[in-house]
């Protein structure tokens, strides 16, 4: 058995309970695309790339009234400890479809009828909470793309190990640990688009966890914002009066 | 009241009260919030974001520059850089008793040929329409095409196409400007190289204020190299 918490409270990687690893993205990293971003979540590495709006193929597909989202969540072959089958598996599909879900909420869909907007995610790197991560760069990615958008989206993971509430789980922590929950919000109009729970929590540690990830997300959120802001107007940040 | 000007984010909040939103905002009760990165603006008719980036979305009579991707019997198909494809009808080129039999639309323009054309109609429930009729307007025969985000042509143009004409002059080129993004220049060499530096730089730096200035300090340094 790994000891996840050591005595002075402290995980394995250092980091207090309440506390996400360290966060970096970067706009606009993929030139042909219409809209891009790259994400450094601790350990993970993921790379997005937003295409569209644009004409769907095949046809039939295609909605009279709104765009549809097509999101490909997919893991490198070299990102994880033994080497990943190319092929997208049973989980990448399905991480595929809870992101684009945890997506929709906050684009404005409508504004592009008869369109798709695929989304690419690439995971270079991954190391627990990648969907997490990733959700957070393709709401970079599409507002780099220039979507219409009610709000961004962010992403932060909260989970239970050794009898206690944690932020953030790395690989480690969610295989040895007792419960993940990925939790994606609306950080400005207070409205939550994704809630996993893989495990068991009480009632209190529910409460507990869900406040913890939302404060997270408001901390990514504005790790977010300031890469957009930096590549689209440098370093001024007011604008002019 | 003046306008005021607050770079901004999608869902950022701009200004709580009682507004008007103009574009690019959503409303939540009286909360007034951005859906595009931009520029958001306060005035007097009430509230909008200029957007810095996006996919070009036809609007009736825009001018636009396409490139012919494909033709049937009745109409060519031209990509004009936007989410659609747009339909130029034969009619709206060889007259309205054009005819399949008498002319073949492949002698007009082939596939390949860019044309400025203008939309003359779109809505949501159908594919932009174009019309070749009207000055200026048809194949375009030589030049120099320069690809630009479309958000940023309205400040290519410059308030009653101050930017454009300082461009224009400094460099001795023309300037035609599709709404769509594409820019067709004409003129002699040096010109066509400082222009595409010009625009370029108009670009990158399209939420700055005062660039109209800028550029024309940039245009005139280069001239004296």
């Amino acid at each position: 058995m790994v000891e996840l918490i050591d005595e002075k409270g402290l995980r394995m990687d250092g980091r207090r309970v309440d506390e996400t690893r360290p966060i970096k993205i970067e706009v606009g990293v993929l030139k042909n695309a219409d809209g891009s971003s790259y994400i450094e979540f601790g350990k993970n590495k993921i790379i997005v790339a937003v295409y569209g709006p644009k004409e769907v193929h095949p046809k039939h597909l295609a909605l009279p009234d709104r765009s549809i989202l097509r999101c490909r969540y997919h893991m490198a072959p070299f990102s994880t400890d033994t080497r990943k089958h190319p092929q997208p598996s049973r989980r990448e599909i399905e991480i595929s479809k809870v992101i684009s879900e945890a997506l929709e909420p906050a684009l404005i869909l409508e504004e592009y009828p008869r369109t798709v907007i695929n989304v690419y995610l690439e995971v270079l790197q991954a190391d627990g909470g990648s969907r997490c991560a990733g959700i957070t760069a393709s709401a970079v990615a599409l507002a780099d793309a220039g979507i219409s958008m009610r709000d961004m989206v962010v992403a932060c993971a909260v989970g239970k190990i050794s009898g206690k509430v944690v932020l953030d789980l790395d690989d480690t922590e969610d295989k040895e640990g007792e419960a993940d929950m990925p939790v994606a919000i609306m950080p400005n109009l207070n409205q939550t688009t994704l809630l996993q729970l893989d495990g068991i929590l009480t009632p209190e540690e529910f409460e507990k966890a869900f406040e913890m990830a939302v404060n997270a997300c408001r901390h990514i959120y504005e790790v977010q914002r300031k890469a957009l802001i930096d590549k689209y107007f440098g370093e001024d940040e007011v604008g002019e009066e | 009241m003046t306008i005021s000007r607050k770079y901004v984010t999608p869902g950022e909040l701009i200004v709580e009260g009682d507004y008007k939103p103009i574009n690019n905002i959503i409303r939540v009760d009286d909360k007034f919030y951005a859906t595009k990165i931009g520029l958001a603006e306060i005035g007097r008719g009430g509230i909008r974001v200029i957007p810095l980036s996006g996919p070009y979305i036809p609007r009736v009579d825009d001018p636009v520059i396409g490139k012919i991707v494909d033709y049937s019997a009745f109409s060519w198909e031209v990509d004009i850089n936007s989410c659609f494809f747009a339909y130029l009808p034969a009619q709206n080129v060889f007259g309205r008793d054009f005819s399949p039999d008498r002319e073949s639309l492949s002698k007009k323009f082939s596939i390949g040929d860019l044309i400025y054309a203008k939309v003359i109609a779109y809505n949501r429930t159908r594919d932009p329409l174009l019309s070749i009729s009207g000055p200026n307007l048809g194949r375009i025969p030589k030049g120099e095409i320069l690809k630009i985000n479309s958000a940023k042509i309205p400040r290519l143009i410059g308030k009653k196409g101050s930017m454009i004409k300082t461009i224009e002059s400094a460099t001795n080129c023309k300037l035609i400007i599709g709404q769509n993004g594409i820019i067709l220049i004409t003129g002699p060499h040096d010109g066509i190289l400082l222009a595409n530096r010009a625009i370029k730089m108009v670009e990158s730096e399209a939420h700055l204020a005062s660039l109209t200035n800028k550029v024309q300090n940039f245009l005139s340094e280069s001239k004296e190299v």
